[in-house]
């Protein structure tokens, strides 16, 4: 009998095309290649000055996402008024036109953030290995796929040669059991983790999420879980492949069909962790005690539940660890051992590759329908993807959001990372959905407070956090 | 990319930990298509005031700290995005190597294929040349690639870490695409045994 296997030691093997050596990575292939516009056009440069060409422009795909405007359409168009942002995905589409590469660009009605339009499009399927320079393609390790971001000269890497160099990672069981409390969300678990590991914990590691809660997870929350694995330091997150996986797949654009479909499963079934299979390391959550989470300091791992106070850095003993909570609290303009509950904000903003899909903004809508946006609140809905974004109008979601007084968006980054016309101005408190409140991330002298979307929503109706299970008891 | 040698510098010290890739590149700077220039935008929020004014309270704006080939941080340097542009933007401001007790692991590739070293010592080392540099901020190390040592400025030599692949490449300037470009022949057995998994451009 062969030696037990983790899902990522079966992809990995059987993706290696070069073996390790003493002096040399393996060589690993890679399946599918997530391009967009921020991290590839010095890559497509190199390869143009080296004579390369896209080795498999059929297992290459972009899109524009992180500066695009998301502010309405004027007659069709989505106008760019950055003119370096103009420059920058005006030398996508070329790239894409010179190499062959296919390209959803602003305008097309399946353009949207990268990480929401692989599995929409059902390109991201298990035991892939896919990539893109973004550090969330670790989202995609919902399906059972080995997905992780790279750097730029990978990027290059991977156009001309379909493959990469990599050195193997250890692996991490991150186990969450029980089940979760109503209300208390996918979101939760994973800012919960963050906050147990600390941003740094699983560095060096692929973490495989386990346990009775994650299996819970529809699709949607198991990406929220995968998406936010890097804040844990973690390059990839991977959850196994089951039913739940297939019949999200199911006849989606790429997604095989006929006789093809089930031999494909057949094959997927073989994927999840062999029974005596071992880890390197092992984290163990209880879902059951899981409250909704909040962060209210300035990296992810700075964490707590919505109704627990601010920690003291005199309780630290590290010095730099106290001087990084210092300068933290000092940023946020939070006092030590305040609560965070009743705290004023400015902005809230659903959205995000870790909370922008249908399930996300149909959480929203519902908790925030017959409601409205408290005075002097800022509310922003942008929808993962075109797709998205038309689904949501197609279910009335568009008309809730804008009777309560939130802004409905075109799809795209938009506020998560700040480049795109889309910020918070120096000292404005946010409620947000997405995945970082590192100091200025969505705006120069912005502070975030990063939680689940019905967190976001009963922020927004409050004016202030609130902790939802009280607010609209019964969501 | 020119071969590494041994070299040996002062120390601009930021004893932070989690210096996230936002903090040594923010995002409004990633809309560029080139890789030039970047330098004078490293630590753009914390150097700079509102007017594009020099913090004076900002260590890279210390008279002492021009010239610096070497950065010290706290733990976990290079954390959350995948952006090259931070590597990028430390090597265009000149440094050529930097020091923690771990770097994040994309940031950590992006740097050595940049010429910029991530030097990983312990924590006890780590603490012993904060403290020592907190006194005298004019003290230098030396960076031995070839031998992965790092000197400290009383003599003392650690050992660090470094990918033996990378530091061929690195000993040698030669860049890593090369040797996947070599592979040209493996890369083509895999895909004739290995059926495509998805077809992008029956989608796109």
């Amino acid at each position: 009998m062969s030696t037990p296997r983790t899902l990522f030691q079966k992809i990995w093997d059987n993706h290696v095309v070069k073996a390790a050596t003493p002096l040399t990575p393996a060589v690993l292939y890679i399946d599918l290649h997530l391009v967009h516009e921020v991290t590839s056009p010095q890559a497509f440069t190199e390869l143009r000055e080296r004579g390369l060409q896209v080795r498999r422009p059929d297992r290459t795909i972009a899109t524009m996402d992180h500066s695009t405007p998301t502010t309405p359409r004027v007659k069709g168009v989505i106008p760019v008024t950055d003119m370096q942002a103009k420059a920058q995905l005006q030398q996508l589409v070329d790239n894409c036109a010179q190499f062959g590469v296919p390209l959803f660009a602003l305008g097309n009605d399946k353009q949207g953030i990268v990480h929401v339009i692989g599995p929409e499009q059902g390109l991201t399927q298990p035991g892939m290995t896919i990539v893109c320079g973004d550090s969330h393609t670790s989202t995609h390790g919902a399906f059972g796929a080995l997905a992780f971001g790279i750097g730029t000269s990978e990027v290059a890497h991977v156009l001309s040669t379909q493959c990469l160099i990599q050195n193997k990672p250890k692996t991490m069981e991150i186990r969450v059991n029980g089940r979760l409390q109503p209300g208390v969300t996918a979101k939760d678990i994973i800012l919960a983790i963050i906050a147990k590991i600390g941003i740094g914990g699983g560095t060096g590691y692929v973490v495989e999420y386990t346990g009775e809660a994650i299996r819970a997870l529809s699709m949607e929350e198991r990406m929220t879980i995968c998406n936010m694995s890097i804040e844990g330091g973690a390059r990839a997150g991977l959850i196994a492949p089951d039913e739940t996986t297939w019949e999200y797949i199911r006849g989606r654009p790429a997604a095989p069909q006929g006789a093809a479909w089930d031999a494909a499963v057949e094959e997927w079934r073989k994927l999840p962790t062999d029974e005596g299979a071992t880890y390197d390391a092992t984290v163990v959550l209880d879902a059951n005690t899981l409250k909704p989470m909040i962060t209210y300091g300035t990296n992810p791992g700075m964490g707590m539940s919505i109704d627990d106070t601010v920690p003291d850095p005199a309780q630290l003993d590290d010095a730099n660890q106290r001087h990084a909570l210092e300068k933290a609290l000092n940023y946020m303009g939070l006092q030590a051992g305040q609560p965070l509950l009743g705290q004023a904000v400015d902005v809230v903003f659903i959205g995000s590759c870790t909370n922008s899909r249908i399930s996300d903004l149909r959480q929203a809508a519902a908790a925030i329908e017959g409601h409205r946006v408290a005075p002097g609140v800022r509310m922003m809905v942008v929808p993962g993807s075109q797709l998205v974004k038309k689904q949501a109008e197609e279910e009335g979601l568009r008309e809730i959001f804008e009777a309560a007084g939130a802004e409905w968006r075109e799809a795209g980054c938009s506020m998560c990372i700040a480049m795109n016309g889309d910020q918070l101005s120096p000292g404005q408190y946010a409620v947000s959905t997405s995945n970082r409140n590192f100091e200025g991330r969505q705006g120069k002298g912005g502070r975030t407070f990063l939680a689940s979307p019905l967190t976001a929503v009963a922020a927004a109706i409050n004016g202030k956090i609130t902790d939802h299970r009280e607010a609209f008891a019964g969501v | 990319m020119d071969p590494i040698k041994s070299f040996t510098s002062t120390v601009v010290v930021l004893p932070i930990d989690n210096i996230d890739t936002d903090q040594i590149i923010p995002a409004r700077f990633l809309k560029v298509t080139n890789k030039s220039g970047l330098g004078d935008a490293l630590f753009s929020d914390w150097r700079y005031n509102e007017d594009g004014s020099p913090k004076s309270d900002f260590i890279l704006n210390f008279p002492a700290s021009k010239g610096a080939q070497v950065l010290f941080a706290g733990d976990n340097f290079g954390c959350g995005s995948s952006r090259e542009h931070a590597p990028w933007a430390l090597v265009g401001y000149g440094f050529r190597a930097v020091i923690s007790t771990y770097f994040a692991d994309i940031f950590q590739n992006n740097a050595l294929k940049n010429g910029l070293l991530p030097v990983i010592v312990p924590s006890a080392v780590h603490q012993k040349l904060q403290a020592h540099l907190g006194t005298d901020p004019q003290a230098q190390v030396t960076v031995d690639l070839a031998e992965q040592e790092l000197t400290l400025p009383w003599g003392e030599k650690v050992h660090f870490p470094v990918d033996p692949f990378a530091k061929h490449c690195l000993l040698n300037g030669i860049d890593q695409l090369g040797f996947l470009t070599g592979a040209a022949g493996e890369i083509e057995q895999y895909e004739r045994t290995h059926p495509q998994r998805v077809v992008t451009t029956l989608v796109g």
